[in-house]
Protein backbone atom coordinates (compact mmCIF):
# COMPACT_ATOMS: atom_id res chain seq x y z
CA UNK A 1 0.00 0.00 0.00
CA UNK A 2 2.37 2.46 1.49
CA UNK A 3 5.11 1.54 -1.53
CA UNK A 4 2.71 2.09 -4.45
CA UNK A 5 1.88 5.02 -2.83
CA UNK A 6 5.18 6.33 -2.88
CA UNK A 7 6.28 5.45 -6.29
CA UNK A 8 7.06 8.41 -8.33
CA UNK A 9 4.06 10.17 -10.41
CA UNK A 10 1.31 9.61 -8.81
CA UNK A 11 -0.12 11.93 -6.12
CA UNK A 12 1.19 15.33 -7.19
CA UNK A 13 1.14 16.22 -3.74
CA UNK A 14 4.26 14.10 -2.66
CA UNK A 15 6.22 14.64 -5.44
CA UNK A 16 6.79 18.24 -4.78
CA UNK A 17 8.23 17.04 -1.31
CA UNK A 18 11.43 15.95 -0.59
CA UNK A 19 12.32 12.32 -0.34
CA UNK A 20 12.72 12.03 3.00
CA UNK A 21 9.76 14.14 3.33
CA UNK A 22 7.73 11.05 1.57
CA UNK A 23 8.60 7.98 3.98
CA UNK A 24 7.48 8.72 7.22
CA UNK A 25 4.64 10.63 4.99
CA UNK A 26 1.78 12.34 6.97
CA UNK A 27 -1.74 11.98 5.61
CA UNK A 28 -4.39 14.32 6.55
CA UNK A 29 -6.58 13.17 9.81
CA UNK A 30 -9.73 13.31 7.76
CA UNK A 31 -8.07 10.51 5.40
CA UNK A 32 -6.33 8.43 8.78
CA UNK A 33 -10.10 8.79 9.95
CA UNK A 34 -12.12 7.98 6.74
CA UNK A 35 -9.65 4.59 6.55
CA UNK A 36 -9.82 3.63 9.98
CA UNK A 37 -13.66 3.67 9.87
CA UNK A 38 -13.42 1.52 6.68
CA UNK A 39 -11.07 -1.09 8.02
CA UNK A 40 -13.24 -1.50 10.55
CA UNK A 41 -16.05 -1.79 9.15
CA UNK A 42 -14.36 -4.11 6.58
CA UNK A 43 -13.16 -6.17 10.08
CA UNK A 44 -16.71 -6.48 11.46
CA UNK A 45 -18.07 -7.56 8.16
CA UNK A 46 -15.91 -10.21 7.87
CA UNK A 47 -16.95 -11.11 11.37
CA UNK A 48 -20.47 -10.98 11.25
CA UNK A 49 -19.58 -13.33 7.61
CA UNK A 50 -17.60 -16.00 9.88
CA UNK A 51 -20.25 -16.27 11.96
CA UNK A 52 -23.06 -16.74 9.25
CA UNK A 53 -20.97 -19.44 7.72
CA UNK A 54 -19.69 -21.02 11.15
CA UNK A 55 -22.62 -21.22 13.14
CA UNK A 56 -25.00 -23.78 11.27
CA UNK A 57 -21.62 -26.20 11.51
CA UNK A 58 -21.58 -25.10 15.49
CA UNK A 59 -25.52 -25.95 16.22
CA UNK A 60 -24.83 -29.11 14.54
CA UNK A 61 -22.11 -30.07 16.65
CA UNK A 62 -23.68 -29.32 19.58
CA UNK A 63 -27.22 -30.85 19.25
CA UNK A 64 -25.30 -33.91 17.66
CA UNK A 65 -23.91 -34.08 21.99
CA UNK A 66 -27.47 -33.43 23.20
CA UNK A 67 -29.75 -35.45 24.68
CA UNK A 68 -32.81 -36.55 22.82
CA UNK A 69 -35.53 -34.60 25.02
CA UNK A 70 -32.64 -31.40 24.97
CA UNK A 71 -32.62 -31.24 21.24
CA UNK A 72 -36.11 -30.93 21.41
CA UNK A 73 -36.59 -28.16 23.50
CA UNK A 74 -35.04 -24.86 23.35
CA UNK A 75 -31.74 -25.47 24.93
CA UNK A 76 -28.47 -24.61 22.63
CA UNK A 77 -25.53 -25.96 25.33
CA UNK A 78 -25.39 -29.68 25.68
CA UNK A 79 -26.27 -30.63 29.18
CA UNK A 80 -24.54 -32.53 30.15
CA UNK A 81 -22.44 -33.33 26.99
CA UNK A 82 -23.74 -36.66 25.81
CA UNK A 83 -21.12 -38.27 24.01
CA UNK A 84 -22.67 -41.78 24.25
CA UNK A 85 -24.45 -40.52 20.70
CA UNK A 86 -21.39 -41.22 18.47
CA UNK A 87 -20.96 -44.74 19.62
CA UNK A 88 -24.82 -45.67 19.51
CA UNK A 89 -24.83 -44.40 15.65
CA UNK A 90 -22.07 -46.62 15.13
CA UNK A 91 -24.54 -49.08 16.77
CA UNK A 92 -27.60 -48.49 15.13
CA UNK A 93 -26.17 -48.51 11.40
CA UNK A 94 -23.49 -50.17 9.24
CA UNK A 95 -21.36 -47.28 9.01
CA UNK A 96 -18.15 -49.18 8.71
CA UNK A 97 -19.98 -50.84 5.61
CA UNK A 98 -21.13 -47.67 4.33
CA UNK A 99 -17.94 -46.15 4.57
CA UNK A 100 -16.42 -48.92 2.31
CA UNK A 101 -18.97 -48.53 0.02
CA UNK A 102 -18.00 -45.55 -0.58
CA UNK A 103 -14.45 -45.19 -0.51
CA UNK A 104 -14.56 -48.49 -3.17
CA UNK A 105 -17.34 -46.40 -5.47
CA UNK A 106 -14.51 -42.55 -4.72
CA UNK A 107 -11.32 -44.45 -5.06
CA UNK A 108 -12.01 -46.72 -8.16
CA UNK A 109 -14.13 -44.34 -10.14
CA UNK A 110 -11.74 -41.28 -9.80
CA UNK A 111 -8.60 -43.85 -10.53
CA UNK A 112 -10.62 -44.24 -13.57
CA UNK A 113 -11.33 -41.53 -14.76
CA UNK A 114 -7.63 -39.37 -14.03
CA UNK A 115 -5.50 -42.56 -15.95
CA UNK A 116 -8.39 -42.11 -18.85
CA UNK A 117 -8.30 -38.57 -19.67
CA UNK A 118 -4.88 -37.78 -19.43
CA UNK A 119 -4.06 -39.59 -22.92
CA UNK A 120 -7.24 -37.75 -24.22
CA UNK A 121 -6.19 -34.44 -23.14
CA UNK A 122 -2.81 -34.73 -24.13
CA UNK A 123 -3.94 -35.36 -27.97
CA UNK A 124 -6.46 -32.25 -27.79
CA UNK A 125 -3.61 -30.37 -26.81
CA UNK A 126 -0.66 -31.80 -28.07
CA UNK A 127 -1.22 -33.95 -31.27
CA UNK A 128 -2.35 -32.24 -34.29
CA UNK A 129 -4.67 -34.26 -36.19
CA UNK A 130 -7.54 -33.75 -38.67
CA UNK A 131 -10.87 -33.23 -36.78
CA UNK A 132 -9.17 -31.95 -33.55
CA UNK A 133 -11.76 -28.95 -33.09
CA UNK A 134 -14.44 -31.05 -33.21
CA UNK A 135 -13.46 -33.32 -31.28
CA UNK A 136 -12.59 -30.58 -28.54
CA UNK A 137 -16.22 -29.01 -29.38
CA UNK A 138 -18.01 -32.04 -28.59
CA UNK A 139 -16.40 -32.74 -25.22
CA UNK A 140 -17.06 -29.11 -24.41
CA UNK A 141 -20.68 -29.40 -25.63
CA UNK A 142 -21.22 -32.97 -23.55
CA UNK A 143 -20.55 -30.77 -20.26
CA UNK A 144 -23.42 -29.05 -21.22
CA UNK A 145 -25.42 -31.84 -21.54
CA UNK A 146 -27.70 -32.33 -18.98
CA UNK A 147 -27.14 -35.94 -17.30
CA UNK A 148 -31.10 -36.77 -17.63
CA UNK A 149 -30.92 -37.34 -21.46
CA UNK A 150 -28.22 -40.56 -21.15
CA UNK A 151 -29.55 -41.74 -17.58
CA UNK A 152 -33.13 -43.40 -18.51
CA UNK A 153 -31.43 -45.54 -21.24
CA UNK A 154 -28.47 -46.53 -19.11
CA UNK A 155 -30.53 -47.38 -16.54
CA UNK A 156 -32.75 -49.51 -18.50
CA UNK A 157 -29.32 -51.29 -20.30
CA UNK A 158 -27.99 -51.49 -17.15
CA UNK A 159 -30.79 -53.29 -15.50
CA UNK A 160 -30.86 -55.72 -18.42
CA UNK A 161 -27.70 -56.66 -17.97
CA UNK A 162 -28.07 -57.38 -14.14
CA UNK A 163 -25.56 -54.84 -13.48
CA UNK A 164 -28.36 -52.60 -10.87
CA UNK A 165 -27.76 -53.36 -8.26
CA UNK A 166 -24.10 -52.98 -8.08
CA UNK A 167 -21.48 -50.51 -8.52
CA UNK A 168 -20.62 -51.33 -11.56
CA UNK A 169 -22.26 -48.77 -13.31
CA UNK A 170 -21.11 -46.15 -11.14
CA UNK A 171 -17.10 -47.17 -11.78
CA UNK A 172 -17.06 -48.67 -15.49
CA UNK A 173 -17.95 -45.80 -17.22
CA UNK A 174 -15.42 -43.70 -15.26
CA UNK A 175 -12.99 -46.03 -17.00
CA UNK A 176 -13.50 -44.26 -20.33
CA UNK A 177 -12.88 -40.54 -19.52
CA UNK A 178 -14.64 -37.62 -17.87
CA UNK A 179 -15.29 -34.19 -19.63
CA UNK A 180 -14.93 -31.97 -17.08
CA UNK A 181 -11.57 -33.31 -16.61
CA UNK A 182 -10.17 -33.70 -20.00
CA UNK A 183 -10.89 -30.52 -20.64
CA UNK A 184 -8.98 -29.32 -17.71
CA UNK A 185 -6.14 -31.08 -17.84
CA UNK A 186 -6.39 -30.03 -21.98
CA UNK A 187 -6.12 -26.44 -20.60
CA UNK A 188 -3.62 -26.88 -18.46
CA UNK A 189 -1.26 -29.06 -21.15
CA UNK A 190 -1.95 -26.35 -23.44
CA UNK A 191 0.00 -24.15 -20.62
CA UNK A 192 2.99 -26.28 -20.73
CA UNK A 193 5.96 -24.71 -23.04
CA UNK A 194 6.40 -26.44 -26.23
CA UNK A 195 10.15 -26.06 -26.20
CA UNK A 196 10.20 -28.90 -23.45
CA UNK A 197 8.99 -31.24 -25.70
CA UNK A 198 10.61 -30.12 -28.85
CA UNK A 199 13.88 -30.96 -26.85
CA UNK A 200 12.48 -34.25 -26.48
CA UNK A 201 11.32 -34.93 -29.66
CA UNK A 202 14.57 -33.93 -30.96
CA UNK A 203 16.17 -36.73 -28.64
CA UNK A 204 13.51 -39.04 -30.70
CA UNK A 205 11.21 -39.25 -27.74
CA UNK A 206 7.57 -40.71 -28.63
CA UNK A 207 4.40 -39.08 -27.83
CA UNK A 208 4.09 -41.45 -25.18
CA UNK A 209 6.94 -40.99 -23.57
CA UNK A 210 6.49 -37.12 -23.91
CA UNK A 211 3.13 -37.45 -22.21
CA UNK A 212 4.27 -39.68 -19.06
CA UNK A 213 7.43 -38.16 -18.56
CA UNK A 214 6.87 -34.59 -19.39
CA UNK A 215 3.25 -33.48 -19.07
CA UNK A 216 2.32 -35.74 -16.56
CA UNK A 217 5.35 -35.06 -13.78
CA UNK A 218 4.57 -31.57 -15.22
CA UNK A 219 0.91 -31.31 -14.44
CA UNK A 220 1.13 -33.02 -10.92
CA UNK A 221 -1.01 -29.75 -9.78
CA UNK A 222 -3.76 -29.95 -12.49
CA UNK A 223 -3.90 -33.56 -12.04
CA UNK A 224 -3.85 -33.81 -8.28
CA UNK A 225 -7.09 -31.19 -8.59
CA UNK A 226 -9.06 -33.23 -10.92
CA UNK A 227 -8.35 -36.63 -8.68
CA UNK A 228 -9.67 -34.47 -5.76
CA UNK A 229 -13.07 -33.17 -7.53
CA UNK A 230 -13.53 -36.95 -8.68
CA UNK A 231 -13.25 -38.11 -4.79
CA UNK A 232 -15.26 -35.58 -3.64
CA UNK A 233 -17.88 -35.86 -6.37
CA UNK A 234 -18.54 -39.12 -6.08
CA UNK A 235 -17.94 -39.20 -2.05
CA UNK A 236 -20.82 -36.73 -2.10
CA UNK A 237 -22.75 -38.25 -4.93
CA UNK A 238 -26.06 -39.40 -3.96
CA UNK A 239 -28.09 -39.60 -7.19
CA UNK A 240 -25.73 -42.02 -8.60
CA UNK A 241 -25.42 -44.71 -6.05
CA UNK A 242 -29.76 -44.12 -5.44
CA UNK A 243 -30.41 -45.02 -8.78
CA UNK A 244 -27.82 -48.27 -9.45
CA UNK A 245 -27.25 -49.12 -5.96
CA UNK A 246 -30.23 -47.99 -4.11
CA UNK A 247 -31.99 -51.11 -4.07
CA UNK A 248 -29.32 -53.40 -1.77
CA UNK A 249 -29.20 -52.15 1.79
CA UNK A 250 -26.08 -53.80 1.29
CA UNK A 251 -24.58 -51.73 -1.54
CA UNK A 252 -25.59 -48.23 0.37
CA UNK A 253 -23.03 -45.44 0.77
CA UNK A 254 -22.58 -43.21 3.33
CA UNK A 255 -24.96 -40.61 1.51
CA UNK A 256 -27.61 -43.27 1.38
CA UNK A 257 -27.83 -44.61 4.28
CA UNK A 258 -27.59 -41.23 6.37
CA UNK A 259 -30.68 -39.81 4.18
CA UNK A 260 -32.22 -43.89 5.10
CA UNK A 261 -31.23 -43.69 8.75
CA UNK A 262 -33.51 -39.92 8.68
CA UNK A 263 -36.08 -41.75 7.85
CA UNK A 264 -36.14 -44.14 10.53
CA UNK A 265 -35.01 -41.98 13.17
CA UNK A 266 -36.71 -38.99 12.24
CA UNK A 267 -37.71 -37.43 15.74
CA UNK A 268 -34.15 -38.30 17.04
CA UNK A 269 -31.96 -35.28 15.67
CA UNK A 270 -29.52 -35.68 18.13
CA UNK A 271 -28.29 -38.94 16.02
CA UNK A 272 -29.04 -37.51 12.75
CA UNK A 273 -26.71 -34.94 13.67
CA UNK A 274 -24.00 -37.02 15.16
CA UNK A 275 -23.91 -39.22 11.62
CA UNK A 276 -23.94 -35.97 9.79
CA UNK A 277 -21.13 -34.89 11.80
CA UNK A 278 -19.16 -38.36 11.13
CA UNK A 279 -20.11 -37.97 7.14
CA UNK A 280 -18.26 -34.76 7.31
CA UNK A 281 -15.45 -34.77 9.09
CA UNK A 282 -13.20 -37.23 5.98
CA UNK A 283 -14.31 -34.13 3.55
CA UNK A 284 -12.86 -31.76 6.37
CA UNK A 285 -10.36 -32.94 7.04
CA UNK A 286 -9.14 -33.60 3.43
CA UNK A 287 -9.41 -30.10 2.77
CA UNK A 288 -7.43 -28.92 5.49
CA UNK A 289 -4.80 -31.30 3.79
CA UNK A 290 -5.15 -30.78 0.36
CA UNK A 291 -5.94 -26.62 0.74
CA UNK A 292 -3.77 -25.49 -1.73
CA UNK A 293 -4.57 -27.76 -4.62
CA UNK A 294 -8.22 -27.40 -4.27
CA UNK A 295 -8.43 -23.63 -4.13
CA UNK A 296 -5.98 -23.99 -7.27
CA UNK A 297 -8.36 -26.24 -8.92
CA UNK A 298 -11.60 -24.43 -8.47
CA UNK A 299 -9.80 -21.49 -9.53
CA UNK A 300 -8.40 -23.27 -12.97
CA UNK A 301 -12.47 -24.03 -13.83
CA UNK A 302 -13.11 -20.77 -13.69
CA UNK A 303 -10.02 -19.26 -15.39
CA UNK A 304 -11.08 -17.34 -19.14
CA UNK A 305 -9.00 -19.35 -21.23
CA UNK B 1 -5.03 -44.42 -30.25
CA UNK B 2 -5.09 -42.11 -27.78
CA UNK B 3 -8.60 -40.77 -28.10
CA UNK B 4 -10.18 -44.42 -27.38
CA UNK B 5 -10.91 -44.30 -24.18
CA UNK B 6 -13.54 -40.97 -24.87
CA UNK B 7 -14.67 -42.41 -28.28
CA UNK B 8 -15.38 -45.20 -26.50
CA UNK B 9 -17.02 -43.70 -23.96
CA UNK B 10 -18.39 -40.85 -26.20
CA UNK B 11 -19.99 -43.58 -28.08
CA UNK B 12 -21.45 -46.08 -25.09
CA UNK B 13 -22.22 -43.86 -22.81
CA UNK B 14 -23.32 -40.64 -24.27
CA UNK B 15 -23.96 -40.75 -27.90
CA UNK B 16 -26.17 -43.95 -28.01
CA UNK B 17 -28.29 -43.14 -25.40
CA UNK B 18 -28.98 -39.62 -26.89
CA UNK B 19 -30.33 -41.38 -29.86
CA UNK B 20 -32.27 -44.48 -27.29
CA UNK B 21 -33.90 -41.39 -25.27
CA UNK B 22 -34.57 -39.25 -28.16
CA UNK B 23 -36.65 -42.57 -29.67
CA UNK B 24 -38.13 -43.81 -26.59
CA UNK B 25 -39.55 -40.07 -26.58
CA UNK B 26 -41.75 -41.21 -29.07
CA UNK B 27 -42.63 -44.04 -27.38
CA UNK B 28 -45.33 -45.55 -24.31
CA UNK B 29 -42.83 -47.53 -22.65
CA UNK B 30 -43.71 -48.32 -19.57
CA UNK B 31 -41.09 -51.08 -17.05
CA UNK B 32 -41.49 -53.69 -17.90
CA UNK B 33 -42.91 -54.08 -20.89
CA UNK B 34 -41.35 -52.87 -24.67
CA UNK B 35 -41.68 -49.53 -26.02
CA UNK B 36 -44.78 -49.01 -28.38
CA UNK B 37 -44.70 -45.75 -30.48
CA UNK B 38 -47.35 -43.13 -30.41
CA UNK B 39 -45.89 -40.44 -32.18
CA UNK B 40 -45.79 -36.84 -29.86
CA UNK B 41 -48.14 -37.62 -27.26
CA UNK B 42 -45.73 -37.57 -25.12
CA UNK B 43 -44.85 -33.97 -25.71
CA UNK B 44 -49.00 -33.03 -26.17
CA UNK B 45 -49.56 -34.49 -22.79
CA UNK B 46 -46.64 -33.07 -21.31
CA UNK B 47 -47.79 -29.73 -22.41
CA UNK B 48 -51.42 -29.48 -22.14
CA UNK B 49 -52.49 -32.49 -19.47
CA UNK B 50 -49.69 -33.17 -17.04
CA UNK B 51 -50.61 -30.42 -14.41
CA UNK B 52 -47.28 -31.49 -12.48
CA UNK B 53 -45.37 -30.21 -15.94
CA UNK B 54 -45.84 -26.68 -15.51
CA UNK B 55 -45.65 -26.41 -11.78
CA UNK B 56 -42.10 -28.10 -11.49
CA UNK B 57 -41.08 -25.67 -14.55
CA UNK B 58 -42.21 -23.01 -12.52
CA UNK B 59 -40.65 -24.21 -9.29
CA UNK B 60 -37.36 -24.43 -11.15
CA UNK B 61 -37.37 -21.09 -12.55
CA UNK B 62 -38.32 -19.75 -8.94
CA UNK B 63 -35.54 -21.09 -7.61
CA UNK B 64 -33.36 -19.51 -10.85
CA UNK B 65 -34.60 -16.63 -10.78
CA UNK B 66 -34.33 -15.98 -6.95
CA UNK B 67 -31.38 -18.57 -6.24
CA UNK B 68 -28.79 -17.63 -9.05
CA UNK B 69 -28.79 -13.29 -8.28
CA UNK B 70 -28.83 -14.04 -4.35
CA UNK B 71 -25.87 -16.37 -4.75
CA UNK B 72 -24.07 -14.34 -7.45
CA UNK B 73 -23.80 -11.22 -5.15
CA UNK B 74 -23.43 -12.94 -1.58
CA UNK B 75 -20.34 -14.91 -3.78
CA UNK B 76 -19.37 -11.34 -4.71
CA UNK B 77 -19.54 -9.63 -1.75
CA UNK B 78 -17.66 -12.20 0.45
CA UNK B 79 -15.02 -12.44 -2.68
CA UNK B 80 -14.55 -8.45 -2.41
CA UNK B 81 -13.90 -8.83 1.37
CA UNK B 82 -11.30 -11.43 0.78
CA UNK B 83 -10.09 -9.70 -1.67
CA UNK B 84 -8.09 -7.09 0.44
CA UNK B 85 -4.36 -8.61 2.26
CA UNK B 86 -6.24 -7.86 5.59
CA UNK B 87 -4.93 -9.59 9.26
CA UNK B 88 -6.48 -13.13 9.34
CA UNK B 89 -7.33 -13.18 5.85
CA UNK B 90 -6.64 -16.71 5.09
CA UNK B 91 -8.46 -17.75 8.33
CA UNK B 92 -11.74 -16.08 7.17
CA UNK B 93 -11.34 -17.82 3.17
CA UNK B 94 -11.01 -21.13 5.13
CA UNK B 95 -14.07 -20.59 7.19
CA UNK B 96 -16.33 -19.06 4.20
CA UNK B 97 -15.24 -22.21 2.40
CA UNK B 98 -15.55 -24.87 4.29
CA UNK B 99 -19.26 -25.37 4.44
CA UNK B 100 -19.39 -26.02 0.52
CA UNK B 101 -16.92 -28.98 1.34
CA UNK B 102 -19.85 -30.33 3.53
CA UNK B 103 -22.19 -33.49 1.41
CA UNK B 104 -25.12 -32.43 0.03
CA UNK B 105 -27.10 -34.72 2.42
CA UNK B 106 -25.52 -34.11 5.40
CA UNK B 107 -25.84 -30.30 4.83
CA UNK B 108 -29.30 -30.75 3.50
CA UNK B 109 -30.09 -32.47 7.04
CA UNK B 110 -27.86 -29.69 9.02
CA UNK B 111 -30.50 -27.22 7.88
CA UNK B 112 -33.32 -29.35 8.20
CA UNK B 113 -33.09 -29.93 12.12
CA UNK B 114 -31.52 -25.46 12.20
CA UNK B 115 -34.96 -24.90 10.47
CA UNK B 116 -37.24 -26.88 12.15
CA UNK B 117 -40.38 -25.32 13.09
CA UNK B 118 -40.64 -26.15 16.33
CA UNK B 119 -37.33 -26.84 18.00
CA UNK B 120 -34.36 -26.04 15.25
CA UNK B 121 -32.79 -23.33 16.23
CA UNK B 122 -33.18 -20.77 14.05
CA UNK B 123 -37.26 -20.37 15.20
CA UNK B 124 -36.25 -20.74 18.37
CA UNK B 125 -34.26 -17.98 18.09
CA UNK B 126 -37.09 -15.90 16.31
CA UNK B 127 -39.22 -16.37 18.73
CA UNK B 128 -37.05 -15.09 21.35
CA UNK B 129 -36.55 -12.55 19.24
CA UNK B 130 -40.67 -11.93 19.70
CA UNK B 131 -41.63 -12.90 15.83
CA UNK B 132 -44.83 -14.74 16.32
CA UNK B 133 -45.31 -17.24 13.66
CA UNK B 134 -42.38 -17.48 12.55
CA UNK B 135 -41.94 -19.35 9.11
CA UNK B 136 -42.62 -23.44 9.00
CA UNK B 137 -39.22 -23.41 6.28
CA UNK B 138 -39.46 -26.94 4.62
CA UNK B 139 -42.94 -27.79 5.90
CA UNK B 140 -44.51 -24.74 4.28
CA UNK B 141 -45.18 -24.69 0.44
CA UNK B 142 -44.24 -20.63 0.58
CA UNK B 143 -41.46 -21.00 3.01
CA UNK B 144 -39.60 -24.11 1.74
CA UNK B 145 -37.86 -22.86 -1.50
CA UNK B 146 -36.53 -19.79 0.53
CA UNK B 147 -35.36 -22.52 3.03
CA UNK B 148 -33.25 -24.06 -0.06
CA UNK B 149 -31.80 -20.90 -1.19
CA UNK B 150 -30.46 -20.42 2.47
CA UNK B 151 -28.94 -23.46 2.10
CA UNK B 152 -27.69 -22.87 -1.26
CA UNK B 153 -25.75 -19.32 0.22
CA UNK B 154 -24.77 -21.81 3.02
CA UNK B 155 -22.39 -23.17 0.04
CA UNK B 156 -21.47 -20.69 -1.86
CA UNK B 157 -18.26 -21.29 -1.48
CA UNK B 158 -17.38 -22.48 -4.44
CA UNK B 159 -19.06 -19.42 -6.65
CA UNK B 160 -17.04 -17.29 -4.27
CA UNK B 161 -13.61 -18.87 -4.45
CA UNK B 162 -13.75 -18.33 -8.43
CA UNK B 163 -14.82 -14.90 -8.00
CA UNK B 164 -12.03 -13.94 -5.77
CA UNK B 165 -9.80 -15.44 -8.06
CA UNK B 166 -11.20 -12.99 -10.84
CA UNK B 167 -10.75 -10.14 -8.42
CA UNK B 168 -7.34 -11.00 -7.32
CA UNK B 169 -6.23 -11.11 -10.89
CA UNK B 170 -7.25 -7.61 -11.83
CA UNK B 171 -4.27 -5.70 -12.74
CA UNK B 172 -2.93 -3.28 -9.59
CA UNK B 173 -2.27 -0.18 -12.20
CA UNK B 174 -5.54 -0.07 -13.30
CA UNK B 175 -6.79 0.79 -9.61
CA UNK B 176 -4.11 2.87 -9.48
CA UNK B 177 -4.90 5.14 -12.84
CA UNK B 178 -8.71 5.07 -11.23
CA UNK B 179 -6.88 6.58 -7.87
CA UNK B 180 -4.84 9.14 -10.27
CA UNK B 181 -8.85 10.46 -11.48
CA UNK B 182 -9.71 10.49 -8.37
CA UNK B 183 -12.39 7.89 -8.27
CA UNK B 184 -14.37 6.74 -5.21
CA UNK B 185 -14.30 3.17 -3.99
CA UNK B 186 -18.03 2.56 -5.23
CA UNK B 187 -16.56 4.19 -8.77
CA UNK B 188 -13.47 1.56 -8.73
CA UNK B 189 -15.66 -1.25 -8.33
CA UNK B 190 -18.10 -0.47 -11.14
CA UNK B 191 -15.75 0.56 -13.39
CA UNK B 192 -12.52 -2.22 -12.64
CA UNK B 193 -13.22 -4.66 -10.86
CA UNK B 194 -16.57 -5.72 -12.12
CA UNK B 195 -16.30 -5.24 -16.02
CA UNK B 196 -12.86 -7.21 -15.08
CA UNK B 197 -14.64 -10.24 -13.12
CA UNK B 198 -17.69 -10.23 -15.80
CA UNK B 199 -16.61 -13.46 -17.53
CA UNK B 200 -16.52 -15.32 -14.42
CA UNK B 201 -19.58 -13.79 -13.47
CA UNK B 202 -21.04 -14.90 -16.95
CA UNK B 203 -19.78 -18.41 -16.37
CA UNK B 204 -21.26 -18.65 -13.16
CA UNK B 205 -24.79 -17.54 -14.69
CA UNK B 206 -24.42 -20.32 -17.61
CA UNK B 207 -23.90 -23.16 -15.30
CA UNK B 208 -26.10 -21.81 -12.68
CA UNK B 209 -28.50 -21.98 -14.79
CA UNK B 210 -28.27 -25.21 -16.46
CA UNK B 211 -27.68 -26.65 -13.20
CA UNK B 212 -30.81 -25.22 -12.20
CA UNK B 213 -32.67 -27.37 -14.14
CA UNK B 214 -30.34 -30.45 -12.89
CA UNK B 215 -31.06 -29.49 -9.27
CA UNK B 216 -32.35 -32.88 -7.44
CA UNK B 217 -30.44 -33.79 -4.19
CA UNK B 218 -31.14 -31.33 -2.09
CA UNK B 219 -35.08 -31.56 -2.77
CA UNK B 220 -34.98 -34.78 -2.41
CA UNK B 221 -33.45 -34.69 1.00
CA UNK B 222 -35.30 -31.80 1.80
CA UNK B 223 -38.57 -32.94 1.33
CA UNK B 224 -38.18 -37.03 1.96
CA UNK B 225 -39.60 -36.45 5.41
CA UNK B 226 -42.18 -33.97 5.31
CA UNK B 227 -45.09 -35.51 4.24
CA UNK B 228 -46.50 -38.36 5.84
CA UNK B 229 -46.10 -40.84 2.89
CA UNK B 230 -42.64 -40.04 2.25
CA UNK B 231 -42.89 -38.68 -1.26
CA UNK B 232 -40.65 -36.36 -2.88
CA UNK B 233 -42.11 -33.07 -3.88
CA UNK B 234 -42.66 -31.45 -0.19
CA UNK B 235 -45.41 -30.11 1.06
CA UNK B 236 -47.76 -29.48 -1.86
CA UNK B 237 -45.51 -30.22 -4.57
CA UNK B 238 -43.55 -26.81 -3.74
CA UNK B 239 -39.79 -28.95 -3.95
CA UNK B 240 -41.29 -30.50 -6.93
CA UNK B 241 -38.55 -29.32 -9.26
CA UNK B 242 -38.08 -30.31 -13.63
CA UNK B 243 -35.45 -33.22 -12.06
CA UNK B 244 -37.77 -34.43 -9.34
CA UNK B 245 -40.76 -34.63 -11.68
CA UNK B 246 -38.80 -36.47 -14.00
CA UNK B 247 -36.93 -39.06 -11.72
CA UNK B 248 -40.71 -39.93 -10.11
CA UNK B 249 -42.10 -40.17 -13.60
CA UNK B 250 -39.01 -42.59 -14.59
CA UNK B 251 -37.28 -44.44 -11.72
CA UNK B 252 -40.53 -44.28 -9.71
CA UNK B 253 -43.37 -44.48 -11.84
CA UNK B 254 -41.19 -46.47 -14.45
CA UNK B 255 -42.61 -44.76 -17.35
CA UNK B 256 -39.44 -44.63 -19.75
CA UNK B 257 -40.60 -43.08 -22.47
CA UNK B 258 -42.62 -39.77 -20.73
CA UNK B 259 -38.91 -39.56 -18.70
CA UNK B 260 -37.31 -39.55 -21.95
CA UNK B 261 -40.03 -36.69 -23.52
CA UNK B 262 -38.65 -34.57 -20.78
CA UNK B 263 -35.18 -34.74 -20.88
CA UNK B 264 -35.10 -33.66 -24.47
CA UNK B 265 -36.96 -30.82 -23.41
CA UNK B 266 -35.05 -29.99 -20.87
CA UNK B 267 -31.91 -30.64 -22.98
CA UNK B 268 -33.62 -28.24 -25.84
CA UNK B 269 -34.56 -25.70 -22.80
CA UNK B 270 -30.73 -25.83 -21.94
CA UNK B 271 -29.80 -24.59 -24.71
CA UNK B 272 -31.95 -22.08 -25.88
CA UNK B 273 -30.65 -20.60 -22.65
CA UNK B 274 -26.88 -21.22 -23.28
CA UNK B 275 -27.23 -19.27 -26.81
CA UNK B 276 -29.60 -16.47 -25.54
CA UNK B 277 -27.18 -15.86 -22.80
CA UNK B 278 -24.44 -16.06 -25.25
CA UNK B 279 -25.94 -13.73 -27.39
CA UNK B 280 -26.83 -11.03 -24.46
CA UNK B 281 -23.89 -11.40 -22.55
CA UNK B 282 -22.01 -9.04 -25.58
CA UNK B 283 -23.51 -6.57 -24.18
CA UNK B 284 -22.09 -6.58 -20.57
CA UNK B 285 -18.67 -9.01 -20.68
CA UNK B 286 -15.91 -7.71 -20.97
CA UNK B 287 -13.05 -9.60 -22.72
CA UNK B 288 -9.41 -8.34 -22.38
CA UNK B 289 -8.27 -7.88 -25.61
CA UNK B 290 -11.68 -8.28 -27.15
CA UNK B 291 -11.47 -11.97 -27.18
CA UNK B 292 -14.14 -14.72 -27.04
CA UNK B 293 -13.13 -17.39 -24.68
CA UNK B 294 -11.65 -20.34 -26.51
Amino acid sequence: MTATRATPGVPSSVVARSAADVVPRRLPARTIRRRRVRTATAHALLIGFALLFMLPMVFVVLSSLMSNDQVLSAEFWPRPFQWDNYPSVWNTIPLWRYGWNTVQIAVLATVGIVVSSIPVAYALARMRWKGRQVVFVIVLSTLMLPYQVTVVPLYVWFSKIHWIPSFKPLIVPAFLGDAFSIFLLRQFFMSVPEDLADAARVDGASHWQIMTRIMVPLSKSAIAAIALFNFLYNWNDFFGPLLFAGDDPHLWTLALGLNEFRGQHHVEYNLIMAASVMFMIPVIVLFFLAQRVFIEGVTLTGSKE
Amino acid sequence: MYLSPWIIGFGIFTLAPMIASLYWSFTKYQLPGDPKWIGTLNYEFMFTKDPNFWLAVRNTIWIIVVGLPFRIVFGVITALLLTRKRRGVNVYRTAYFLPTMAPVVAATLAFAYLLNPSYGPVNVVLEKLGVENPPQWFFSPQWSKPALVMLGLWGVGDAMIIFLAGFLDVPKHLYEAADLEGASGIAKFRHVSLPMVSPVVFFEVVTGIIFGFQYFAQAYVASFNTTADQSIGGPQNSLLFYSVHLYQQGFIYFKMGYASAMAWVLLIISLLCTIAILRGSRRWVHYQGGAFPR
